[in-house]
């Protein structure tokens, strides 16, 4: 058939470039990847070998395996600070701005950041959280401390706060397209059968925007889990993350089949959680009709 | 995937009508929540802002005079000058790349069965949930191999695959509305296939181009993960406003990050606009 | 006249295994106005898909105007289309639309403005020409699909379901119209709809399909007068379906019997043995409904029965008759100056309907009735 041989030329012409480059630039350095992370450490190189050592030492070592509990912990909790912060933003654009231009602006307002810069965004966060930083020098000022002090910065709570302002815009596009999808009938008619506001929330509009929860929750935590940017900022000495450890086996200590082995457990961690929350999301919809 | 976010999609939603106003929660605490969570966002830009124009070298209340000093001082460094510039030539041409594959590859994805579809949906879209770390690491990984030297080149081939997937989804959801009979009118007229993507299609998705293109340059240029693993000798801006960052806060810092930052909020201002049914005419 | 159109042997199915074009062969002659009729899903738009090169036929070939084109695709093929939901270029005016074709097809520029002119001036848009396509109305945008797809003088002119997104009104008004367009053009015109009202208006010959196939094919009076199967009989127009048995033939005419019931039929040169099963079919408006005693003249069939319901249609009124049958006989009565809708029998009331020997349509009754 020379029409079906013509569209099959044509799909390959589109389809080829994309194809080898996803093949040439992600498949491939995965391999290698996945491989490297089996050689042996000879300093300052390595040698080729097979062998398990490199995951061993994440789980004997208690150097990289606490560190890895407290990235998830952190990622934990910036999760469920985003999301406890992007909910009644998004709630309140799409249910209570009467206005449509209004909510329009309002809702770019808020994603904007999202690209701003993701440096300067964390970047400033040391600049207000600083012994000689924006707040204590309010605090100071205003007479509330006597003298700055170093509280604020250099902890886990500093890290937990500038995470959470970076993702929260990440979760607040998800969760208010989830909500902008819920159809009015569908609430109107659990207030017909007499059910209060609150009940209504909890029965009607929170399960059916799930879906938006996990998309955002899927973001923030992925994406904190391999965050080295932030503890070199704000994280102080118990600050470092296992991107950290990841960052200094390519640099400082120039241990590539462990920072391999390394990479190698985070990207399934985060291939783990996406399947997860897609299984989730679809169960879900399967649940809500 | 769970995440294949589409703005369009959502700039659109937000300005559709919507008589119905949802289970009467007290507007007025909600409405205050909201406006807490809003100036959280702003908050750090302000500060970022205020400090570059004042005369101070610490960034500490109370505030001094006005200042051009800080600025003046920015442009007066060569190094950050030469970052900058930098910046620009890596985010231009991972940009190129972003929409010469992107593109196709929404294209492919919306109308092309082929087999392994799905893996290679997983995998284009990948880097949106990815930290960029593992990119930057598995392609350093791919470079030491083919004994490539690290250079401003292979940060560009970094950016180019780990922001692809920014293209592709908008375009991709911007293709899924476009109404297939247009071609097929098109073609029924007499146009090549090519023809029909240039006059018809192409006009069509133009915005959405666009726009995802600007997001990408964005991106790129303020990109982190990715360049610290691939970058030579040569350094781009937020690489080296990270290194001056191991030595302490300049106030140089911030006169060079207001300029990003709002030459980023007009950018990325557009380019949502331009991906809302705005740009769809 | 010859053939511009030929389909032979055109089969094309889907994914799900469902058959929309079962061996479906058929010509257009030049210059005709066909119409493909049938419900949703019966496959004709399916059929012009495939005339238009939008679908691959998976057997059967395609020949227009003596060329084979089953293999070129539609940018080869001289015919055009008119859309179901307009297809117009949302980015283009109203004048980029029209020029389109011409423009891809290299004609210069100064032509092609006065064609689009006169093709713009012939389907009353001309004030509209510098308009963006969400400027226009929905009769406003046809007019827009159907100048685009004329502008090129194909051979033949595809219409998909044109006047289904138009209000009742505005649809008539466009049926004359494209009727008209026909007669100027000379064109061939192949239209599918669903609309039966449509199909007879407009058509010179109906294709009536079902299930991929062709059900009957004929002008417009033949498929109303002698539809070939009873699914026919009731898709174009209304008929009463009266299931009955052969207990007689004689003279041309051929006596059934339902019941208590009675009819005489013009034989319509099928035979039917006595006994067997068969089903009558007889129009509403070819019965005649008498007071009850009245005298019917020549071979008519005389029924007597019982008004259940009276439906007014302004220019006639629809009586229901029970006549002991499990289905009531719909009976038209046309309205004129001096019979009132007052002069019709009333509910409960006794009437008696007559029925013509050719105003039955006698068939074998073998799958039972089709709605």
């Amino acid at each position: 058939m020379r029409l079906a041989t013509r569209r099959r030329f044509t799909a390959a012409g589109i389809l080829g470039g994309p194809l080898a480059w996803t093949l040439v630039f992600m498949f491939v350095p995965y391999a290698i990847m996945f491989t490297y992370s089996f050689y042996t450490r000879q300093f300052p190189t390595m040698v080729p070998d097979f062998q398990f050592g490199n995951y061993l030492a994440l789980f004997a070592d208690p150097q990289y395996y606490q560190v890895l509990l407290r990235t998830i912990k952190i990622a934990v909790l910036v999760t469920i600070a985003a999301v406890a912060l992007a909910y009644p933003l998004a709630y309140f654009l799409v249910f209570k701005v009467a206005s449509a231009r209004l909510r329009t602006a309002l809702y770019v307002a808020v994603i904007v950041p999202l690209w701003v810069s993701y440096l300067l965004r964390a970047y400033t966060w040391k600049t207000i959280l600083g012994s000689e930083g924006v707040l204590n020098s309010f605090l100071v000022w205003t007479g509330i401390l006597d003298q700055p002090t170093d509280l604020f910065l250099y902890n886990q709570f500093a890290m937990v706060l500038t995470l959470t302002y970076i993702f929260v815009p990440f979760c607040v596009m998800p969760i208010y397209a989830s909500l902008e999808k819920i159809p009015a009938s569908l609430k109107e008619a659990s207030k017909d059968l007499g059910v209060g506001p609150f009940r209504t929330f909890l029965a009607v509009t929170l399960p059916l925007s799930v879906p938006g929860i996990l998309a955002g929750a899927t973001f923030t935590f992925s994406l904190t889990m391999g965050d080295f940017v932030a503890p070199f900022l704000v994280g102080g000495a118990d600050g470092a993350l296992i991107a950290t450890v990841v960052q200094s086996q390519f640099g400082t200590a120039l241990n590539w089949p462990l920072g391999s082995a390394l990479s190698m457990v985070m990207l399934f961690i985060v291939l783990t959680i996406i399947t997860l929350s897609d299984r989730l999301e679809r169960a879900g919809r399967l649940d809500l009709g | 995937m769970a995440v294949t976010t589409d703005i369009g999609v959502m700039a659109s939603a937000a300005t559709a009508r919507r008589p119905w106003r949802g289970p009467r929660l007290s507007a007025g605490a909600l409405g205050a929540a909201a406006a807490c969570v809003a100036a959280f966002l702003y908050l750090p830009i302000v500060v970022l802002i205020v400090f570059s124009f004042n005369d101070n070298v610490v960034t500490t209340l109370p505030l001094k005079e006005f200042t051009w000093r800080w600025y003046e001082s920015a442009f007066a460094n060569e190094d950050l000058l030469r970052a900058l510039w930098n910046s620009l030539y890596v985010a231009a041409a991972a940009t190129l790349i972003c929409v010469a594959f992107g593109v196709p590859a929404a294209i492919a994805l919306d109308r092309i069965d082929f087999p392994g579809k799905t893996i290679f949906r997983r995998a284009v879209l990948l880097p949106l949930v990815l930290p960029g770390l593992i990119t930057g690491i598995s392609m350093l990984n791919l470079f030491r191999v083919l004994g490539l030297n690290l250079s401003l080149e292979t940060v560009i081939l970094g950016h180019g695959t780990a922001l692809i997937s920014v293209v592709v989804t908008q375009v991709f959801a911007r293709l899924q509305r476009f109404n297939r009979r247009l071609e097929e009118a098109s073609n029924d007229l007499g146009a090549r296939p090519l023809q029909t993507f240039w006059y018809v299609t192409l006009p069509n998705i133009k915005t959405a181009i666009i726009g995802s293109a600007l997001i990408s340059f964005t991106l790129s240029f303020d990109e982190i993960p990715v360049t610290f693993f691939l970058t030579g000798r040569e350094n781009t801006l937020p690489m080296y406003i990270y290194s001056t960052l191991r030595r302490g806060i300049t106030p140089e810092i911030n006169a060079i990050g207001t300029i990003i930052v709002v030459a980023s909020l007009v950018v990325i201002f557009v380019s949502v606009l331009m991906l809302s049914d705005k740009g769809e005419r | 006249m010859t053939d511009i159109i030929e389909l032979r042997n055109l089969t094309k199915s889907f994914t799900g295994g469902i058959v929309a074009v079962n061996d479906l062969t058929f010509a257009v002659r030049e210059g005709e106005f066909v119409t493909l009729l049938g419900p949703s899903g019966c496959g004709k738009t399916t059929t012009l898909r495939l005339v238009a090169g939008f679908e691959e036929p998976d057997a059967g070939r395609i020949v227009l105007g003596g060329r084979d084109v089953t293999d070129d695709p539609p940018y080869q093929r001289a015919v055009n289309t008119v859309f179901q939901d307009y297809a117009l270029f949302p980015h283009m005016t109203v004048a980029q639309n029209v020029g389109y074709g011409l423009r891809i097809g290299g004609v210069a520029r100064a032509e092609i403005t006065g064609r689009v002119q006169d093709t713009l001036r012939m389907v009353d848009l001309l004030d509209k020409i510098d308009a963006m396509p969400n400027q226009l109305s929905g009769g406003q945008k046809q007019r827009v699909g159907l100048a685009r797809a004329i502008i090129r003088r194909p051979k033949v002119l595809l219409l998909d379901e044109p006047l289904s997104a138009l209000d009742v009104k505005l649809r008539e008004s466009m049926q004359v119209e494209l009727k008209h367009l026909h007669q100027r053009l000379g064109i061939t015109f192949v239209l599918v709809t669903h609309d039966q009202k449509e199909a007879l208006v407009m058509s010179d010959r109906v294709v009536v399909m079902d299930a991929g196939r062709i059900v009957q094919a004929g002008t417009p009076g033949e498929l109303y007068d002698h539809p070939a199967t009873p699914y026919v009989a009731n898709f174009i127009g209304t008929s009463n379906l009266i299931p009955a048995r052969v207990v007689g033939a004689q003279a041309g005419e051929l006596l059934a019997e339902a019941g208590p019931l009675r009819l005489r039929a013009q034989a319509d040169g099928t035979a039917h043995a006595t006994g067997a099963r068969v089903l009558l079919a007889v129009r509403p408006e070819k019965a005649i409904l008498l007071p009850p005693g009245t005298a019917t003249s020549g071979g008519a069939s005389a029924i007597e029965g019982r008004v259940l319901e009276r439906f007014f249609h302004g220019n006639a009124v629809r009586v229901s008759v029970d006549i002991g049958q499990a289905e009531p006989f719909m009976v038209d009565v046309q309205l004129q100056r001096a019979l009132g809708e007052a002069d019709m029998p009333g509910t409960g009331a006794a009437v008696l309907l007559a029925i013509e020997p050719g105003s039955v349509n006698v068939f074998a009754d073998t799958a039972g009735v089709r709605a």
